[in-house]
C-alpha cells in the first residue's frame, strides 16, 4: 500500500474575517529555524494594509459597544480553541523559533494562559482604572475608560505566538479593534491564530492578520489617518525604522507604544500597560438636584 | 428682554503692582537673560504696555533646565512626599491669601472679565494646588504600584486663555509625584506666572524645583528639544501639539499634549431650553470663547430650532461686553491682536461659504481687541467654521433629525476634547454619552471643571489627561507598556 500524500495547507492573510491572498498575488518562503522549507506565506501589501485597516474600522462599532462579559467569554474561547489545536501550534511554534518539544510545549500554554488572563480583565478593567470623581459642586462626575479605536499591532520578530498573543490580546480586551503585522520569519503561528480567531466568535475584522515585511505594511498602518494607535513592538532594537514610524504616526496624533531597546521575555506576567495605552478615559458629568 | 442700564462698577487695579520689567525666574532668584532681548506684554482691553518681559534664548534655557536638574537630584528627590505636599499645601493658601490681586493681574494681562477670574479661574487655581499636595504623600495608593517613580524634569508650555490655571494643572501634579519644571507661560501673558514665581519664594519653596522662562514659539521649541529634559507637557494648539510629537519622536522623553477642540453641544428637543440656553451661552461664550473645550458647533434637534435660535439671541442682546475688570461684564477682550486677526478671517470666510452671521448690537470701546459675541447659522459641514477652532465668541449652529444624525454630526471631527448634550431623558444622556467620542462630555450643563476631574482629549486633541487620580499617570513612569 502506497503512503498517503498529504494535503497540503495554503497560507493566507486574515482579513475582515476571511482569508484572502495577498492582492498583490506574491508570497514569500517560509523555512524553519535551521533553513528548511516551511511554507509559502502570503507577502502582504500596502493595499492589504488598508484593507486591513477598513475591515477593522467597521468592525469597531460592534466589538466596542459589546459588553464587557461578552467580550471576555470570547477572548476565553479563544484560549479554548487554542487549547484544541496546541498540537498545531507546538509544531509551528517549535519549527519555527527553533525549539524543542518541551520549551515548544511550554511557550504554547503560556500563551494559552495569556488568553484566559487577559479575558478575566475585560469586566474589571474599568473598575481599576475608572472612577468616580468628589467634585466640589452638585454634579455627578464619572470616567470610564473607553477603546481607543483601530490599533495597529506590529508583533514581535523573535516570539512568534506567546509575543504575539501578549501584543494582541491587550489590545482587544479594551474594545479595540486590531491589523497585526506577525514576525516575518516566523509567520505560522500568526496565520493559525488567525484560524482560531474566525472559529473563536470573535466578529470578522475585530482581529487583521498580515503576513510578509513588517517595513512594507508599517509605514501605511503608521501613517494612517483612521488607525488610531500603533505598537511598535515588532521593530523592537530596529531604532532608525521605530523613528520614522512613530514620526509618521504624529500625523494624527496616534497613541505610540515605543519599540524597546531589545524584544522583551514575553513570560513575564504583563501588567496593565498594554491595556491602558490602547484606552481613553471619558468623563461625564451631569448635574444633581430635585 | 430688556438689558438694564447699570454703572460701571469697576474692580480697582490698586492692589496690583506690575513693575515696567521682568526678568526670568531661575533657580530660585529673577535673572535677566542672556542675549537682552524682551518683548512687552500689553492689555488687550487698552492696548496699554504692562510691561518689559525677558525673552529666554538658548543659554536661559539652558540655565533653566540645569536649575531644575539640580534641585531635583539635591533636593525635591530625595524629600519626603510629606514634605513635598506642605510645599503645594503652602502654596496653596499664599494663592488663596493673594487672590484679588491674582484675579485683577490676570484680567489685565489677559483680558477676561473680572467676575471670571476672580470666581472662576483663581479658585480653581488654588483647589488645585490643594488636591495634589493631598497626593505626594500617597503616590503608593494611587494605583501606580509601589513606591512609583517620577521623571526627573518636566518642561512645561502653557497657553493664554487660562494662565494661571494653566500654570496650576501643569506644576502641582508635577511637584506632587517629585518632578521639578521649567515652565514657559504664553508670550502674551506671563504676568501671573512671574507673580506666580514670587509665591514659590514666599513658599521658601527650595530654588529651581520651579522655574519660569517666558518668551515665544521658539523659547518653547529650545525647551522641548532640551536633551536633559525628561518629560514634556503641553497645552496649546494641535498644531504645535504634533510639532512637539514630531519633536519628541525617537527620544525617551513621554508627552502629555492637551490640545484644540470643535465641541458639539447637542440640545434635543426635550431639554430644559432655558437651561440649554444658559449652557450654550457658557459654552462659547465664557472666556471669550477662548477655551479649547469650548461649545462652538450648537446641533439643534430641527423640531426646536426656531425656538432655541430665538431664545439664544434674546439672551445674547443682555450680555455685556467691555472693561475686563467692570465686575458686571459678561465678555471682555479678545487676548491679542494676533487673535482677533484670526477671529476675524474666519468669520469672513463663515459669511463668504454662505452662512449666515448675526451679533446683537452691542458698542465695543475705541481701543483695545475686540469682537463682539456671534452666531452663524445655516452652516453645513462641510464650513470651515464648523471644523477649525476659532478660539473666539464665535458659534456655528446645525441640526439634527434623529440621534444617530447628532451622533454622525458630533463625531464627524478630527477632534474629540469635549461634548455637551443637553435632554431631560436619563437614559438618552446615558446612551449619548457613550456615542460621543470626547474626553469630556458634559451633560446638562457645560465647561465645568475640577481638580479631581480628569481632562484630556480623545484623536487629535491629544493624549494624556490632566486632573484627578488619572494626572498624576502623566508625571509617574508608570503605564507603560515594557
Amino acid at each position: 500500500m502506497s503512503e498517503r500524500l498529504a494535503v497540503k495547507k495554503t497560507y493566507k492573510l486574515y482579513i475582515g474575517g476571511k482569508f484572502p491572498r495577498s492582492e498583490s498575488g506574491r508570497s514569500y518562503q517560509v523555512t524553519d529555524s535551521k533553513g528548511r522549507f516551511l511554507a509559502n506565506a502570503a507577502w502582504a501589501s500596502r493595499k492589504d494594509a488598508r484593507d486591513a485597516v477598513a475591515a477593522a474600522r467597521k468592525a469597531f462599532p460592534g466589538w466596542s459597544e459589546a459588553t464587557a462579559h461578552n467580550r471576555g467569554q470570547v477572548l476565553y474561547r479563544v484560549a479554548e480553541m487554542m487549547e484544541g489545536r496546541r498540537a498545531q501550534f507546538v509544531d509551528e511554534v517549535g519549527s519555527s523559533e527553533g525549539l524543542g518539544r518541551s520549551r515548544a510545549e511550554k511557550v504554547v500554554d503560556e500563551a494559552i494562559d495569556r488568553w484566559v488572563w487577559y479575558a478575566g480583565w475585560s469586566d474589571k478593567i474599568a473598575q481599576v482604572v475608572g472612577s468616580s470623581n468628589p467634585v466640589a459642586g452638585p454634579y455627578f462626575d464619572f470616567s470610564v475608560p473607553e477603546p481607543t479605536g483601530v490599533v495597529a499591532v506590529l508583533a514581535p520578530q523573535r516570539s512568534s505566538l506567546l509575543g504575539l498573543v501578549s501584543v494582541l490580546a491587550p489590545v482587544l480586551v479594551g474594545g479595540n479593534t486590531a491589523v497585526v503585522t506577525s514576525s516575518y520569519e516566523r509567520p505560522l503561528p500568526a496565520i493559525a491564530l488567525g484560524e482560531v480567531l474566525a472559529t473563536s466568535d470573535v466578529p470578522g475584522g475585530v482581529a487583521n492578520i498580515l503576513t510578509g515585511r513588517v517595513g512594507d505594511t508599517a509605514p501605511t498602518l503608521a501613517s494612517h489617518m483612521d488607525v488610531n494607535a500603533i505598537d511598535l513592538a515588532g521593530v523592537a532594537g530596529d531604532d532608525e525604522h521605530a523613528v520614522q514610524l512613530e514620526l509618521a504616526a504624529t500625523e494624527n496624533l496616534k497613541r505610540v507604544v515605543r519599540a524597546p531597546a531589545k524584544e522583551p521575555d514575553w513570560t513575564a506576567e504583563p501588567g496593565l500597560g498594554r491595556i491602558t495605552s490602547f484606552l481613553e478615559t471619558k468623563t461625564v458629568w451631569h448635574p444633581v438636584g430635585i | 428682554m430688556t438689558k438694564f442700564e447699570y454703572a460701571p462698577a469697576p474692580e480697582s487695579r490698586a492692589i496690583v503692582d506690575i513693575k515696567s520689567s521682568y526678568g526670568l525666574f531661575i533657580g530660585g532668584r529673577f535673572v535677566d537673560p542672556t542675549q537682552g532681548t524682551s518683548f512687552k506684554s500689553v492689555n488687550p482691553a487698552t492696548e496699554e504696555v504692562l510691561a518689559e518681559i525677558a525673552e529666554a534664548g538658548r543659554e536661559d534655557v539652558d540655565a533653566a533646565v540645569s536649575a531644575a536638574r539640580t534641585a531635583y537630584t539635591k533636593t525635591w528627590s530625595s524629600l519626603s512626599g510629606r514634605d513635598r505636599g506642605k510645599y503645594l499645601f503652602r502654596i496653596a493658601r499664599i494663592i488663596q491669601e493673594r487672590s484679588r490681586e491674582l484675579a485683577v493681574l490676570e484680567s489685565i494681562d489677559n483680558g477676561k472679565p473680572i467676575r471670571e477670574s476672580r470666581d472662576a479661574d483663581i479658585p480653581q487655581v488654588a483647589a488645585h494646588f490643594f488636591y495634589y499636595a493631598g497626593w505626594a504623600d500617597k503616590l503608593n495608593y494611587a494605583g501606580f504600584g509601589t513606591n512609583p517613580q517620577p521623571y526627573g524634569v518636566a518642561g512645561q508650555i502653557i497657553p493664554w486663555n487660562f494662565p494661571l490655571l494653566m500654570l496650576a494643572w501643569k506644576i502641582a501634579p508635577a511637584l506632587a509625584t517629585g518632578n521639578t519644571v521649567v515652565l514657559k507661560p504664553a508670550e502674551t501673558t506671563p504676568l501671573s506666572a512671574l507673580l506666580f514665581a514670587e509665591i514659590c519664594q514666599q513658599a521658601e519653596l527650595p530654588p529651581g524645583v520651579v522655574n519660569i522662562i517666558t518668551g515665544a514659539g521658539d523659547t518653547g521649541q529650545m525647551l522641548v528639544e532640551h536633551p536633559d529634559v525628561d518629560k514634556i507637557a503641553f497645552t496649546g494648539s494641535t498644531e504645535v501639539g504634533k510639532a512637539i510629537a514630531r519633536s519628541v519622536a525617537g527620544t525617551s522623553k513621554k508627552a502629555t499634549l492637551e490640545l484644540g477642540g470643535k465641541a458639539a453641544n447637542v440640545v434635543f428637543d426635550d431639554a430644559p431650553l432655558d437651561q440649554a440656553v444658559e449652557g450654550i451661552v457658557s459654552g462659547i461664550f465664557f472666556n471669550q470663547g477662548h477655551v479649547c473645550c469650548a461649545g462652538s458647533r450648537l446641533l439643534v434637534q430641527e423640531s426646536v430650532y426656531d425656538d432655541v435660535l430665538a431664545r439664544l439671541k434674546r439672551r445674547l442682546t443682555t450680555l455685556r461686553v467691555g472693561d475686563p475688570l467692570d465686575k458686571n461684564t459678561d465678555v471682555g477682550a479678545i487676548n491679542s491682536a494676533e487673535q482677533l486677526a484670526r477671529i476675524r478671517e474666519l468669520s469672513d470666510v463663515g459669511e463668504s461659504e454662505g452662512a449666515e452671521r448675526w451679533s446683537p448690537p452691542c458698542e465695543l470701546p475705541d481701543r483695545g481687541f475686540w469682537f463682539p459675541p456671534t452666531v452663524f447659522t445655516g452652516v453645513s459641514q462641510a464650513h470651515r467654521i464648523a471644523r477649525e477652532e476659532i478660539f473666539g465668541p464665535v458659534l456655528s449652529v446645525l441640526t439634527f433629525r434623529t440621534p444617530a444624525e447628532a451622533v454622525e454630526k458630533a463625531n464627524n471631527t478630527p477632534y474629540g476634547l469635549s461634548a455637551g448634550v443637553w435632554t431631560d431623558k436619563g437614559s438618552r444622556i446615558l446612551w449619548m454619552s457613550q456615542q460621543l467620542r470626547a474626553g469630556v462630555v458634559w451633560a446638562n450643563t457645560f465647561n465645568k471643571f475640577d481638580p479631581s476631574s480628569p481632562f484630556g482629549g480623545y484623536k487629535e486633541s491629544g493624549y494624556g489627561r490632566e486632573g484627578g487620580r488619572h494626572g498624576l499617570e502623566a508625571y509617574l513612569k508608570v503605564g507603560e507598556a515594557a
